[in-house]
């Protein structure tokens, strides 16, 4: 009997491609949406507690790092949502060929980035 | 739980680099995973210098060369060379194929070429495909009439109800689909995989079967078929050109509809 038999290699020799990077993208950004939600909640109890709590989150958040955190949570958000819709799409049949799934792949990308890049100009203008 | 890493059995080591014969004129080196049961080594990467210019077009021509002047141990499946009976289904440059269907001029740099991912190796470039063939054995794959065909005749079709079988037949079952899904990567002991999902759906869709109903049934299940999320790796990389992503949804959506 010859020894156990090695597993072929998969991950480590896959090439990354639309398909399967925008996949791992929207369960990425449903866990960041996730954390995000605690952050909303710190948001709602903080907002509860009154005035100083209030002046103590929003410190935090005004922050550089919180910015950033905030960034991440609504570009994920964005991403979610519109790759939601391109899901709901492939549910009730559309959009299941290779050229139209990368091309409604590159419109969601492309409209993450202009709603997010347009959300934080209207933040910080 | 799915594991990213490679069992410690299955990481690969450098292996030996076979040089082109002087006065090649045209070298392009293939990097090919090794791997024998014969002895108490890991999975190996050789290097062939090939020269291009006293070789065939495909990459099948490449393996068949270096296996006929370098190393005669070279394993790999292969038999039509012409992308009818799928034997050559292997990783080439990143993405599954048909080495025969696969032009070496398509790749740039070194050619990489590794066994079906995530299955387990019975040689080289040889997987063992038995867990992919007792799933595509469980969904019986075979017509399920209540009557017998018209005497003497066959059981007809009308055009548009044969045409629901295009982009189904002519699928070659080399695997290439559910070896490219991460899905199945970390569920085939359930799930059942984008080749045999499609051909479930060719028996589904098919107007002379009378047990679509019961195949539904057997289908209608967390794991068999709902492990696919649509990833779409399986019809971007199907030497065929087929959409075993969208014959799944038309199971999903069959089973929505009843």
């Amino acid at each position: 009997m010859a020894r156990t038999r090695p597993l072929s290699p998969h991950l480590q020799v896959y090439r990354p491609q639309l398909t399967s990077m925008m996949s791992i993208a929207h369960r990425a950004s449903g866990i960041a949406l996730t954390t995000g939600t605690v952050v909303l909640a710190g948001w709602l109890i903080a907002l509860a507690q009154g005035a100083e709590t209030y002046a103590m989150l929003a410190g935090w958040l005004t922050h550089p790092l919180g910015q950033f955190v905030l960034f991440g949570y609504s570009a994920a958000l964005i991403y979610h949502a519109l790759n939601g819709i391109r899901h709901l799409g492939w549910d009730i049949g559309y959009g299941l060929t290779i050229p139209e799934v990368y091309r409604n792949g590159h419109i969601v990308l492309f409209l993450t980035l202009i709603l997010t890049a347009g959300l934080w100009t209207a933040v910080w203008m | 739980m799915a594991e990213f890493t490679l069992p410690a059995n299955s990481k690969m080591n450098s292996g030996v680099h076979h040089k082109a014969p002087d006065g090649a004129s045209n070298v392009r080196v293939f990097q090919i995973y090794r791997w024998s049961p014969d002895d108490d080594e890991n999975p190996r990467l050789d290097k062939f210098e090939v020269d291009l210019d006293d070789c065939g077009p495909m990459v099948l021509d490449a393996l068949i060369k270096i296996k006929s002047e370098q190393d005669s141990s070279l394993t790999f499946r292969r038999s039509c060379r012409e992308g009818i009976c799928g034997s050559c289904s292997m990783n080439i440059d990143g993405t599954n194929t048909l080495a025969c269907l696969k032009s070496i001029s398509e790749v740039t740099g070194e050619v990489k070429i590794f066994p079906l991912p995530h299955m387990p190796v019975v040689k080289d470039l040889v997987p063992d495909l038995s867990n992919a063939y007792r799933q595509l054995a469980s969904i019986e794959p075979w017509l399920k009439s209540d009557n017998d065909a018209p005497e003497g005749e066959e059981r007809r079709q009308s055009p548009e109800q044969r045409e629901k079988l295009d982009g189904l037949w002519e699928c070659v079952l080399c695997f290439s689909c559910s070896a490219a899904c991460p899905s199945y990567w970390w569920n085939s002991d359930e799930y059942l995989g984008p080749a045999v999902l499609l051909q479930a759906y060719r028996w589904v869709a098919d107007s002379r079967d009378d047990r679509t109903d019961e195949r539904l049934d057997a289908l209608d299940d967390s794991f068999a078929l709902y492990r696919c999320h649509t990833i779409m790796n399986c019809a971007k990389t199907c030497p065929k050109g087929l959409n075993p992503g969208k014959a799944i949804a038309g199971i999903k959506s069959e089973i929505a509809s009843r």
